[in-house]
């Protein structure tokens, strides 16, 4: 009973087949907007459907000189990260359960994809790919410095605690230390999803869409839908940790999802209102000004803790 | 066969080879990404990668240096994909057709590669992007 409640719990509802629908609608939503505040009409509904599904009938070419199983099994390995990251935030957002450390869970959960993309575009070996990966590499080493401090801050108001069920619980958002780390964590977000202005590994214009140059066929469908599940996970994740989550009740839950949106909208919102930046230009963001920006936030959050001032 | 074909139909991601184009129709391809024509309502997407897309946009005459190049690209496309002869010179290399620089027109060179391609004509000198999409529009409804 209890193998067949989490194969049910992977495979269908928090799990495989809920996100992958939400994240379709979702990438849909991103691409309508976009189109909207470009003056444009934009794609159907079912686009993001059309194109897996086409996806899916397409050839698979492999590079001669690729290692094979590496590029196989990338997309796999990154989706299954993803498809984890979900389920487990889901569960806990609808049935209040706990694990140990799972913030940290988390984290692990969210590095995995960009991984997956930086093994699997490395072992295709074409030079466009290759130039893609370094600036993934460069970029993920950026924000996850950034990433970690503002979970921290948040760590740091909620006193010392670890699970995303006592997180979601509470809004940091309300006070400055927290405003400052929600605003850091939604840029990283941003470059997770790999949005402009931080779509640098996967430029379509200068490196022919970088990192995934090489896929073709059912393994770039595979890149898509990950990428439409990041969509559903990476906003419920900032929702939870510092929006205060999505309550119990039936009103606090529709609040919840309105929330959700409202992180969507803001990320859509940067995404079509700035340039694309260079690698150097991000990493210096993130390190020098997102991380100056965090130390304050860090002192403040421990002040705030000590003397019992919750806005600070 | 049949219902690869039908999604493809539904989401047509484009790749522009230029062979040898005097740039005029690779102007008018890039304005159908424009608000006023707006090709994404059909699922029509410009890709950066052979590998992504379902459609070759061949622009301009196939010159003897674009050819073994023009070749590898489609190669490198993966099938079922559909090549698109854009402007009168890829159609039937226009007033180039004596020119000791031309490999031949683009139907020719595929059938060449691959004698079982897909290929779609667009003609016009440029070709207005009005055309490009209803030739886009009929050559898929055919398909």
């Amino acid at each position: 009973m209890e193998v067949m409640n989490n194969i049910f719990w992977i495979l269908i509802f928090p799990g495989f087949l809920f996100t992958v629908a939400v994240g379709l609608v979702v990438s849909w939503v991103v691409r309508k907007v976009t189109a909207l505040v470009q003056w444009r009409v934009g794609p159907p509904v079912l686009q993001p459907l059309y194109d897996i599904l086409k996806l899916t009938g397409k050839e698979i070419l492999i590079p001669q000189q690729a290692n094979r199983t590496v590029f196989i099994f990338a997309p796999i390995v990154g989706m299954a990260g993803v498809l984890l990251l979900s389920t487990m935030l889901w569960h806990i957002t609808i049935w209040q359960s706990q694990y140990v450390g799972d913030v940290i869970v988390a984290i692990y959960l969210m590095v995995l994809p960009s991984l997956a993309l930086i093994l699997g575009s490395s072992a295709s070996a074409s030079p466009h790919a290759a130039l893609g990966t370094s600036r993934e590499m460069k970029l993920v080493m950026s924000y996850e410095l950034p990433l970690v401090l503002a979970l921290i801050v948040v760590i740091i108001k909620s006193g010392g605690e670890l699970s995303l069920a006592a997180l979601a619980s509470q809004a940091p958002i309300a006070s400055i230390s927290g405003f400052l780390a929600f605003f850091v964590s939604l840029l990283c977000i941003q470059a997770k999803l790999g949005f402009v202005p931080f779509d640098i590994a996967e430029s379509e214009t200068e490196i022919a869409s970088g990192v995934l140059i090489e896929y073709s066929g059912v393994l770039l469908a595979i890149w898509k839908i990950m990428q439409a599940m990041m969509l559903v996970a990476l906003p419920l994740f900032l929702v939870m940790v510092f929006l205060g989550g999505f309550g119990t009740t039936g009103a606090s839950f529709a609040g919840g999802i309105g929330k959700y949106l409202l992180v969507v909208v803001l990320i859509i919102l940067i995404k079509n209102t700035n340039p694309r930046v260079r690698i150097d230009q991000a990493m210096k963001f993130f390190w020098v000004f997102c991380g100056l920006a965090l130390a304050i936030a860090v002192v403040l959050a421990m002040l705030g803790n000590t003397y019992d001032i919750s806005w600070l | 066969m049949s219902w690869k074909l039908k999604f493809l139909k539904k989401s047509v991601w484009v790749f522009h080879v230029n062979t040898g184009a005097c740039n005029n129709c690779d102007i008018e391809v890039v304005d159908l990404l424009t608000p006023k024509f707006d090709v994404e309502r059909f699922g029509i997407k410009l890709v950066g990668s052979p590998r992504h897309a379902d459609a070759l946009l061949v622009t301009g005459v196939v010159t003897k240096q674009a050819l073994p190049r023009l070749i590898e690209v489609y190669r490198q496309t993966p099938k079922p994909c559909v090549v698109f002869a854009i402007g009168a010179c890829a159609c039937g290399t226009g007033i180039f057709q004596r020119g000791y620089h031309v490999a031949g027109p683009v139907d020719k060179v595929i059938k060449e590669e691959d004698p079982n391609a897909i290929i779609a004509y667009v003609p016009g000198c440029p070709p207005k992007p009005e055309a490009m999409i209803s030739g886009v529009v009929k050559a898929l409804s055919v398909l």
